[in-house]
């Protein structure tokens, strides 16, 4: 599994996959995987680098620039749905967080579509690991981030 | 305290256009408590700057410094051994720290990156509201402590224009009619007697219409 430490968002590796971050809730994580190791074996793609969060409220718009400034192709956040928030309205406020950076990416010609919010059931479900797939997907119909190789 | 929102992302780039070497400065005043100018609001904004550039390959050096206040000659003088090595200032305090960048700092070229907007309140967290319009001569005492000058979109002195409408303003219903509030506060005070009072035409001299406006108090000058 592959994981970013916080505030450090360059990718190591030369995969020709997308380079996705993925930032994610501490419930939403485990209530997936039961242990963040299992995931691989789920089926979660390897291209995805989490980063966990106590709650998806946590996430700061600066991370989430940076991420992309460093050379990440897609950024995600996983947060717990709506109204079933461990923090009450912990991913409420991230998706206003995506949304703003969304708006910079469209100020800025850039596809507002490689930033996504997405919001998972907190039971054991495979929400987590369809959202991964579901970037990694969209992000090899964009191409890679428009900041690459200049 | 003075509000401020960012300007549009394209229009802070094209005020950008050609410069390399940027010091984004923030204000540890005003603009950080309205989340707009502060030193949050830098960092986001240097990464955008940055974002732009490294999609047109356009190479720039963004700094970032947060003052304690823009309106300060102390504090605007921490740049003073520095400015030289800036292409440009963004400056994200009100307008009044870009006036005063400029008025010290005559070589280099200072930008905005807020509109000023108003002095006023948070309501709540995200929403801002105009409470004063600064106009020199303040009336509040006759008001009940609201004021008409600035909440009244006609800045009528003597009651309300017929206009309002359940307590609502004719010209924008999403506020209410300041005289109807003030109508009801003195009617709680019991000071109703305050309205029979007429206002004389206002003098304006006191407000923008003078021209720029100055305090000196000798009692606290060096």
């Amino acid at each position: 599994m592959n994981f970013c430490s916080q505030g450090n968002y360059d990718n190591m590796t030369n995969s020709n996959e997308p380079d996705i971050v993925a930032f994610c809730c501490h419930y939403t994580a485990y209530a997936c995987s039961q242990d963040l190791q299992n995931l691989p074996r789920l089926g979660f793609p390897e291209n995805v680098r989490l980063e966990i969060l106590p709650c998806s409220g946590r996430i700061s718009i600066i991370r989430l620039l940076k991420a992309f400034e460093q050379g990440a192709d897609g950024i995600y956040i996983a947060g717990c749905k709506d109204d079933t928030c461990h923090n009450v309205r912990g991913s409420r406020v991230a998706k206003k967080r995506v949304d703003y950076v969304k708006d910079v990416f469209g100020q800025l010609n850039i596809e507002p579509e490689r930033i996504e919010m997405f919001m998972i059931s907190r039971e054991p479900n495979r929400g987590f690991i369809e959202a991964a797939k579901e970037m990694t997907e969209r992000i090899k119909k964009l191409g890679p981030s428009p900041l690459k190789g200049k | 305290m003075i509000i401020g929102e960012r300007k549009p992302i394209r229009e802070i780039i094209g005020m950008l256009k050609g410069i390399k070497n940027i010091l984004i400065l923030g204000c540890g005043g005003c603009a950080t408590v309205c989340s707009a100018g502060g030193e949050k609001e830098v960092e986001i904004l240097a990464s955008i700057i940055r974002i732009d550039r490294k999609k047109k390959g356009e190479p720039v050096e963004t700094n970032e410094k947060t003052l304690a206040r823009q309106c300060d000659t102390e504090y605007l003088e921490e740049l003073k051994d520095e400015m030289d090595e800036y292409d440009a200032v963004l400056s994200m305090g009100c307008g009044v720290g870009v006036n005063f960048l400029a008025d010290m700092y005559p070589k280099t070229i200072i930008l905005p990156a807020l509109n000023t907007s108003f002095m006023g309140v948070s309501e709540e967290q995200g929403v801002w509201s105009e409470r004063c319009a600064g106009c020199g001569n303040c009336i509040l005492d006759k008001t009940g402590g609201l004021c008409p000058v600035a909440r009244c979109p006609k800045r009528l002195l003597n009651g309300p224009c017929g206009g309002s409408q359940n307590g609502r303003c004719e010209i924008n219903p999403d506020i209410a009619c300041v005289w109807q509030l003030i109508y009801d506060r003195l009617k709680g005070l019991n000071q109703l007697e305050k309205l029979q009072e007429v206002f004389p035409m206002k003098d304006w001299s006191s407000s923008l219409h003078g021209g720029p406006r100055k305090i000196v108090r000798e009692d606290l000058k060096l």
